[in-house]
């Protein structure tokens, strides 16, 4: 039997989580308070179960390595959040929501998970709402809403193209008002450095104090992760340029499992690479497919400016190769054929773009109702480029957006470590191999709203945790405490000749190149070698200036950098243990003869999930089966 | 292209600050203001200098983090357009540019160009909120929007909460800031209930913090990133002082 219990409940799938919350051990309300919650990150996730549990009455300690709480990079999520409401009485349902889910995810996430997802996803628009969150709106005052990739109804809500920041600034609101009440506290710019088990339960982390370096000891009854993905590890990614797998990987290097590191999501619409100089990549929404045609010349090399290709010298090849779902085919999907098409010599711009043009909407709609919908995108867009997105189509190349894989967690979504609690897109549970437009907002609030607030309670009554407090002084802290300090310290001691972020660049293009949007046996083994030798090179040649007790940037960033080192080398075990295609994971070993992703249900309808054994010794990996016993699979096809 | 840097330098809150000079040759036009900084970091690491502290995080001009004063503009020169997002083709061969820090008594500085804006919370703590708990909200199309105000409320929500307004105010007044949110939520249903002790709670914690009043000199709303119109101020005025007038607290 694998040592991975799902703890899915009983009982039809629609009734689980009903069931499960029903059978949920409870803490009396006038008991709460004597509690402590430790919540790492204030995203969408870490804003809303810091609120939610302070308004139950724990007391939480949120911490962020931001200036703010409101920083937190889920506010650049631009197009909007998955509900269904079925407002648009386009027949959408739970249901279908879950469904479309789980088949966007290409059948590589747990059923009662993702149906649980779906069934909340209704309650955040109403708690969202509630909040004083500005959605956007019809002229009847009632809300509208958008399609994104992957479904056929429009169950999108959105604000603008800041949807994210909208929600985020709800949740951190919320916090706020928790703060105010002496309920929650906030301790920003502060990083956690390592996590403490006592007894064998998370009850403490070791953190840094990024203004003034002390390692500061934190304890409580539970840990709740929620320190988003791991895509920095590509260097240049969507994310934001402290996003790091610190927190994750140093939980999983103290026993929690890393599962399905491989799944790793290439967004088909972002601004492509300019210059190596280059610190980050912007995404443009995928709500822009709405309206936005993609497209690449008939002809290879075809230098002509796009205003001077004929109509019937373009080649939209999402229409042509998939004509029912068009131009909003899945992420995975729309990535691949941009590759493809780019590989093949059709590419624009250096080769490496293709077009993605609104000449038709803006002809069919006129130009003020684009701007209403994607102003800002435009404002954004032309502000990088220099173009005018309004007369040129846009020039856009997939990038590295989101991470799929996390830790792993059980239907509580608590890991392998009792007491630590996952969150977010730092755990790995719901959207399978690939996620849908739309769905890392709902999920993020899903977890921190709807679900952690209930099942931490139950792992505090169910461990009586009442009667097992302990303090700071204990001297399992002492340890851990030894361990951080002395990682800092020889960071700072190795003054090599090369700075933190050439080798975070040299690590990115391996990963990129190796592990990016296709993968192979060989390229694979190729890219371990080379993050095993750039790893070793850093810990003998990185220059960190300056010292521990003072704000130092190079200091943080090479700690976060060191965990990637040894991460990266995760990921491309994970990529070539599976032997499939599937979602964002492409074998090239694994395709049917139209280039199409083939997966193999027989061999990997299963989560892979990571143990560590020790530095340089080869990882265990575990296997959580999956059942499916509501959806059928099928080969995913958008044609 | 080749540019003189004058930047703002200071090891920590309690030491005094000057300005440095660097040379820094061969700028690309595409890069963008803080991938120059990048560049000369990497440039000082290698000759084995202490880096320039800076804040950032996106880099996409929506987290609010970056926070420089460009030639005395917050931001830099272009319109609605934060340090980030800001790219180094508006600049020619052979300029010099000054960067310094928010300057205002709030804003204490931490290191070199890193302040701290914690202020800001404490005044989102003051009523930046609705007070709704999780679980026991309505369904979200029970109460209406009129679209209007539905997009008024959107505009004053933008705020990315960056404190451009404050540096760039002769009085380092918050106004703009906390205008927005109040605005924000004067504007739609769910914020009727707390409206007039938010507007008074918070402008209360403002003048606590250290900011200075408005004088309607509008330089904020120029130098916000965002957009965010000072008509804003002019709502939290009148939600100011009918709340003043009528609150029963």
């Amino acid at each position: 039997m694998s040592v991975l219990q799902s703890n899915v409940p009983d009982g039809p799938l629609s009734e689980k989580w009903t069931r499960h919350k029903n059978n949920l051990k409870l803490i009396a309300p006038n008991n709460k308070r004597k509690y402590n919650i430790i919540v790492v990150g204030t995203g969408l996730a870490g804003g809303a179960a810091a609120a939610s549990l302070a308004e139950m009455g724990y007391n939480v300690k949120a911490f962020c390595y931001q200036d703010s709480a409101r920083r937190a990079h889920s506010i650049a999520a631009q197009g909007g959040i998955n509900a269904a409401k079925n407002y648009p009485n386009d027949g959408d349902s739970v249901w279908r929501l879950f469904y479309d889910t789980i088949k966007g995810g290409d059948y590589r996430a747990r059923e009662a998970n993702v149906y649980r997802l779906a069934e909340v996803s209704a309650n955040i628009i109403d708690q969202c709402v509630a909040q004083g969150v500005p959605f956007a709106r019809e002229y009847g005052g009632l809300l509208a809403n958008r399609t994104f990739g992957g479904a056929q109804v429009s169950r999108t809500f959105y604000a603008r193209g800041q949807t994210g920041q909208q929600l985020l600034l709800g949740a951190y609101s919320a916090l706020m008002r928790q703060v105010a009440k002496g309920k929650a506290q906030i301790f920003s710019r502060q990083e956690m450095l390592d996590l403490v088990m006592v007894d064998g339960m998370a009850r403490g982390i070791i953190t840094r104090n990024m203004v003034t370096g002390e390692i500061e000891r934190h304890a409580g009854d539970a840990v709740l992760l929620c320190t988003g993905g791991y895509g920095n590890v590509y260097y240049l990614s969507t994310n934001a340029m402290g996003c790091n797998v610190t927190a994750t990987w140093r939980c999983y290097k103290r026993g929690a499992y890393y599962a399905n590191p491989c799944f790793t999501q290439i967004h088909p619409t972002c601004i492509p690479v300019s210059g190596d100089y280059q610190s980050k990549l912007t995404l443009m929404s995928e709500s822009l497919r709405n309206d936005g045609r993609v497209w690449v010349p008939k002809k290879v090399d075809d230098n002509r400016p796009p205003s001077q290709i004929p109509e019937e010298d373009r080649d939209y090849y999402l229409e042509r190769r998939y004509p029912a779902f068009g131009n909003m085919v899945p992420r995975d999907v729309a990535s691949r054929a941009a590759k493809e098409r780019c590989d093949a010599g059709y590419g624009v711009g250096e080769g490496k773009a293709v077009y993605l043009d609104f000449k038709r909407a803006i002809e069919e709609q006129g130009e003020k109702a684009i701007e209403a919908k994607y102003g800002n995108l435009f404002h954004m867009y032309k502000k990088i480029t220099n173009e005018n997105p309004y007369e040129t189509p846009m020039k856009i190349y997939p990038a590295v957006h989101y991470t799929m894989g996390g830790l792993w967690v059980d239907y509580n979504l608590e890991s392998t470590l009792k007491g630590l609690f996952v969150l977010g897109e730092a755990n790995f549970s719901d959207h399978g191999a690939n996620r849908l437009g739309a769905s890392a907002l709902m999920q993020g609030l899903a977890d921190g709203y709807f679900v952690a607030p209930y099942t931490v309670g139950n792992h505090l009554a169910a461990n009586d945790l009442e009667r097992k407090k302990i303090d700071t002084k204990n001297p399992a802290f002492d340890a851990v405490e030894q361990d951080v300090r002395g990682r800092i310290d020889t960071l700072l001691s190795i003054k090599g000749r090369r700075s933190v972020d050439s080798f975070h660049r040299e690590l990115g293009l391996t990963m990129w190149d190796f592990c990016g949007m296709a993968r192979s046996a060989d390229g694979l083994r190729q890219a371990i070698e080379k993050i095993q030798t750039i790893r070793h090179e850093f810990w003998e040649n990185v220059h960190v200036t300056g010292t521990g007790q003072e704000l130092n940037q190079e200091l943080e960033k090479a700690g976060r950098v060191a965990d990637f080192l040894e991460f990266g080398e995760l990921l491309a075990r994970d990529a070539l243990a599976r032997e499939e295609s599937c979602g964002g994971h492409f074998r090239e070993e694994h395709q049917t003869a139209e280039n199409e992703a083939r997966r193999d249900d027989e061999n990997f309808a299963h989560v892979a999930a990571w143990e560590y054994q020790g530095d340089d010794v080869e990882p265990v990996r575990h296997k959580e089966e999956l059942e499916f016993e509501n959806v059928q699979l099928t080969q995913r096809s958008y044609k | 292209m080749k540019l003189t840097l004058h930047i703002w330098r200071q090891p920590n809150t309690e030491a005094d600050g000057e300005f440095k000079t660097y040379e820094l040759p061969d700028v690309s036009e595409h890069m963008s203001f803080l991938e120059m900084l990048d560049v000369l970091n990497e440039k000082l690491i290698s000759e084995g200098q202490e880096p320039v502290a800076f804040d950032h995080d996106c880099r996409e001009g929506i987290c609010g983090t970056c926070s420089l004063m460009i030639n005395g503009q917050a931001h830099g020169p272009d319109r609605e357009t934060t340090a980030c997002q800001l790219h180094m083709r508006r600049f020619k061969d052979g300029d010099e540019i000054w960067i310094e820090p928010w300057r205002a008594k709030a804003f204490p500085v931490i290191k070199d160009l890193v302040v701290n804006r914690s202020a800001f919370d404490r005044i989102m703590q003051a009523g930046g909120y609705v007070s709704v708990n999780t679980g026991n909200a309505p369904d979200a199309n029970s109460t209406i929007v009129p679209k209007q105000n539905a997009d008024l409320a959107f505009d004053a929500a933008t705020c990315i909460g960056c404190g451009a307004c404050v540096a760039a105010c002769k009085n380092a007044s918050a106004m703009l800031f906390l205008s927005a949110k109040v605005s924000q939520l004067a504007l739609l249903p769910q914020g009727q209930p707390e409206r007039k002790s938010r507007a008074i709670n918070m402008l209360k914690q403002m003048d606590e913090e250290g900011f200075g009043n408005c004088t309607n000199t509008n330089e904020c709303e120029a130098a916000c990133p965002a957009g965010i119109s000072v008509e804003n101020i002019a709502r939290l005025n009148r939600q100011y002082v009918s709340a003043v007038l009528t609150s029963r607290d």
